[in-house]
């Protein structure tokens, strides 16, 4: 109810923005796993600009449908590369504002504290049931996942013991509920203040999978408006970038 | 004498209760009778162990069926019995065969008393056997219900108001039927009704409930022409005249009644076999009385009676006298004021007139 | 063939989840649509609404406190631990149990109906002809309410056919074992692979409608007597 409510309230500031009457809000579709550092941005790009960011949060697949349907979002900070760069090539974007927002960090992780070891050392000698991964066909996390496991040759061994999360949100579910022993999660997911909140986990070396880069873009609806531009110099800003990071992202 | 129903039942909800203690004959027909409400149905469906708040004693032929001090309790499916529901309650998805047979397959053979040609034969089903309840009309319905209990080899027949919700003319194809279920089975019948032509064709026996109570039990005749009785009857009130079939005068189309005491009544109606027992209905506000014989009249029917005694009618002009025409009992609505001119009192030698006969069956 | 072997593996498996669960269902359910159409207790109230609790909840919160419940912390988790059979998600089982949990009140409800309307009249007619209360339920009750449990199995199957939320939760996605063809679908949208998914899609739309079909045409040549 409140959802709905909520975006009906988005909805209805849209329409004032296409009217000119609150310049200074701007409509943003937010990937679900940058909700917690996007809230904390938006406190600050409001205190520092005086603009106020609408955020809608959700998966990126959706978003792209929405967008393409007319939705009046006038910034996108997707889950991946390839959506923006889809949505630009099809000219719904600002040209040539398409960058790197964050760079997501996977972490193997388990609820039971000391269950998994400081290098991944677990995952080659089993002993567990369900190891709990993104949809690696939809989800960014889970195809890096896949990634590093051909890396270290396990791609066979693990194959049965596999659960698929449609998002990264599920795959943490499936973990943190105990039904997967352990499971590829997007560090940002259990990282706070420069550590890791609880269970155990491995932070897996960038080097083990192709860099899971979370893009944003400014698309045709925010071309006009001024605050689409400030969010996206404030997002550049080293005050953001630091933000960023001490929510578990790289930069 | 094993054949005897004897039920102490009693029933305590909200707003009604049922306080009973009934002896009644293991044969013949039975009716339980008295205005809507008085708890006639109740005591039916606890005799059949249908009603959930029943307490009490009932014991039937002998067997008993609900003993709560013993805590006794027979389920309904292991109490021989059948019962004809005033709404018949045909099983919809079965056809006529089907619900005919749905008892009789539930009863061993060795216990069947009756089968399904005689059933079908009795209650004149030949015709109706392949069709659905939903394409019978009420009074089909009614003789399915009555047969398909009839299969259920009944050691007691209940019947609950089956007439009640037909029409006058179905009402008259139907009870020549009942009159054979009474003829050719010997199989006891608790029949409940609030109509009293219906008890008055039918019953041996008459038992009338008000209010959940007993206010009288015994023979239809003697119970039927009780002055403290006939108030609950109100206009309807009147006796059953029993006789046997006389002489026919076929010019007139009239049959003699014979009655005890040599006495006769003159009733229209088709020649019988002389010696049949014939019942006929005599309602109080036919019967008019007179000092002597009274000859210059087109009433056909007068019979010297005495009066038994008197007592108040529902309107306060009249008042109700109870006679004896030689064993047969006879009862007058007469208006008060011609009381008092004839000087009405108990053993007073009088004439009856009668008005009007009904021939019962 | 528009559809790839993994969305027919899917559509396989989708099917056998949904007769599985409807049987599964009127077995269940009869026993407890019997007592709700019959009980005169108190807790009729308090059982009829968790039983149409699913009917207002999220599907995917009913899956979430189904993987909190019946995974190694919960209650269904501890028991099927102590009986031996592990923990239920990510398995076929796991799916049937979710799917009896959302889809119970779309079989409950129209037996429940179908055994009220049926009536005590049938009931007591079929005691005094010597018919014992098991006899009483299989040659009056169950043909006379052969509508209702007509209808219940068809909305059983098809609500079954198009859960999603629950899968989600508790499916783990396993090709063959948990993905059915709901989620299939998902992620043919999620990966933009939109003939697919129309495809897909286009399928469940005929079937449901079909199903419906079914199920209204049905109701116009009811028999007179119900």
């Amino acid at each position: 109810m409140s959802r709905r409510l909520l975006s009906l309230l988005a909805l209805a500031s849209a329409f004032a923005t296409a009217q000119g009457v609150r310049a200074d809000d701007v409509q943003v579709a937010v990937a679900a796993n940058f909700t917690a550092p996007m809230q904390a941005i938006a406190e600050g790009f409001q205190k520092k600009t005086g603009h106020t960011v609408v955020a809608a949060y959700g998966a990126t697949g959706q978003f792209y449908a929405q967008i393409q349907n007319g939705a009046p979002f006038e910034v996108f900070l997707s889950a991946d590369d390839t959506t923006p760069a889809k949505l630009e090539q099809e000219g719904k974007t600002v040209a040539g504002s398409r960058f790197t927002y964050a760079i997501g960090t996977l972490a193997l992780w388990s609820a039971k504290p000391g269950y998994v070891d400081d290098k991944g050392d677990v995952l080659k000698k089993g002993g567990f049931q369900h190891l709990s991964i993104a949809n690696p066909k939809t989800a960014p996390y889970g195809l890096a996942a896949t990634q590093v496991m051909d890396k270290l040759g396990l791609t066979q061994a693990l194959a049965g013991k596999l659960v698929e999360g449609q998002n990264i949100t599920q795959a943490y579910q499936f973990v943190s509920t105990g039904n997967a022993e352990l499971g590829f999660v997007a560090l940002s997911q259990i990282y706070k203040d420069g550590k890791v909140t609880d269970g155990s986990a491995w932070i897996v070396p960038s080097s083990l999978h192709e860099p899971i880069r979370q893009d944003a873009v400014i698309l045709d609806k925010g071309k006009d408006n001024k605050a689409a531009q400030a969010l996206v110099d404030y997002l550049k800003s080293p005050e953001a970038t630091a933000l960023i990071e001490r929510f578990g992202y790289a930069h | 004498m094993s054949d005897v129903i004897e039920a102490r039942l009693r029933v305590a909800y909200p707003g009604f209760s049922l306080d009973t203690e009934l002896r009644l004959p293991g044969r013949g027909v039975t009716a339980l009778f008295g205005a809507s409400g008085s708890g006639k149905t109740t005591w039916l469906r606890c005799v059949a162990g249908l009603e959930r708040g029943c307490r009490g004693v009932l014991q039937v032929g002998g067997e008993t069926w609900q003993d709560d001090g013993r805590g006794l309790f027979v389920p309904a499916h292991r109490r021989p019995l059948g019962y004809v529901f005033q709404d018949a309650r045909l099983f919809e998805h079965l056809d006529v065969r089907g619900n005919l047979l749905y008892g009789f397959k539930r009863v061993a053979a060795a216990q069947r008393r009756v089968g399904l040609e005689q059933a079908v034969e009795l209650l004149g089903l030949g015709a109706l056997l392949e069709r659905r309840p939903a394409h019978l009309s009420g009074g089909e319905r009614q003789r399915v219900g009555i047969a398909r209990a009839l299969l259920s080899a009944p050691r007691v027949l209940l019947m609950d108001e089956p007439l009640a919700a037909l029409d006058h003319r179905r009402k008259q194809d139907i009870l020549p039927y009942l009159e054979r279920l009474h003829d050719e089975l010997d199989i006891p019948v608790l029949y409940v009704s609030h109509a009293p032509d219906e008890v008055a064709r039918l019953a041996d026996h008459l038992v009338v409930l008000e209010a959940g109570r007993v206010i009288a039990s015994g023979p239809l005749q003697d119970t039927l022409a009780r002055l403290d009785l006939s108030l609950a009857l109100d206009a309807d009130a009147g006796v059953v005249v029993e006789g046997r079939a006389g002489a026919h005068d076929a010019d007139y189309g009239l049959l003699r009644l014979e009655l005890p005491g040599a006495l006769h009544l003159k009733v229209a109606h088709d020649a019988m076999a002389p010696g049949r027992p014939l019942r006929c209905r005599v309602l109080a506000r036919d019967v008019s009385l007179s000092l002597e014989e009274p000859r210059d009249t087109s009433i056909l029917n007068r019979l010297p009676v005495r009066v038994v005694d008197e007592a108040p009618a529902e309107q306060p002009a009249h008042v109700l006298v109870r006679l004896d025409a030689a064993g047969t009992p006879l009862l007058a609505r007469i208006t008060r004021y011609s009381r008092d001119r004839l000087e009405v009192h108990p053993g007073k030698a009088l004439w009856a007139q009668v008005k009007a006969v009904a021939v019962l069956a | 063939m528009p559809l790839s072997a993994a969305d027919l593996t899917a559509i396989r498996l989708t099917l056998e989840l949904a007769t599985l669960t409807t049987l599964l269902l009127l077995l269940l359910g009869m026993p407890l649509a019997w007592w709700l159409a019959r009980t005169r207790s108190r807790l009729k109230g308090v059982v009829g609404a968790v039983v149409a609790l699913p009917l207002v909840l999220p599907p995917t919160v009913i899956g979430f406190y189904l993987l909190l419940s019946m995974g190694p912390n919960g209650a269904i988790g501890g028991l099927t631990q102590a009986l031996g059979l592990g923990t239920l998600p990510f398995s076929f089982a796991g799916l049937v149990v979710g799917s009896l949990v959302y889809s119970l009140p779309f079989v409950v409800q129209p037996l429940q109906n179908a055994f009220e309307a049926v009536g005590d009249g049938p009931l007591e007619a079929a005691a005094t002809l010597r018919a014992s209360p098991w006899d009483r339920f299989f040659s009056v009750v169950l043909p006379l309410a052969r509508p209702g449990v007509v209808t219940a199995a068809i909305l059983g199957f098809a609500h079954t056919v198009g859960e999603f939320g629950v899968v989600l939760m508790i499916g783990g996605n396993i090709p063959g074992k948990t993905r059915v063809v709901s989620v299939q679908l998902f992620d043919h949208v999620e990966a933009m692979e939109y003939a697919q998914a129309h495809w897909l899609a286009g399928g469940m739309l005929l079937f449901s409608f079909l199903i419906l079909l079914a199920l209204y045409g049905r109701r116009q040549h009811r028999p007179r007597w119900s």
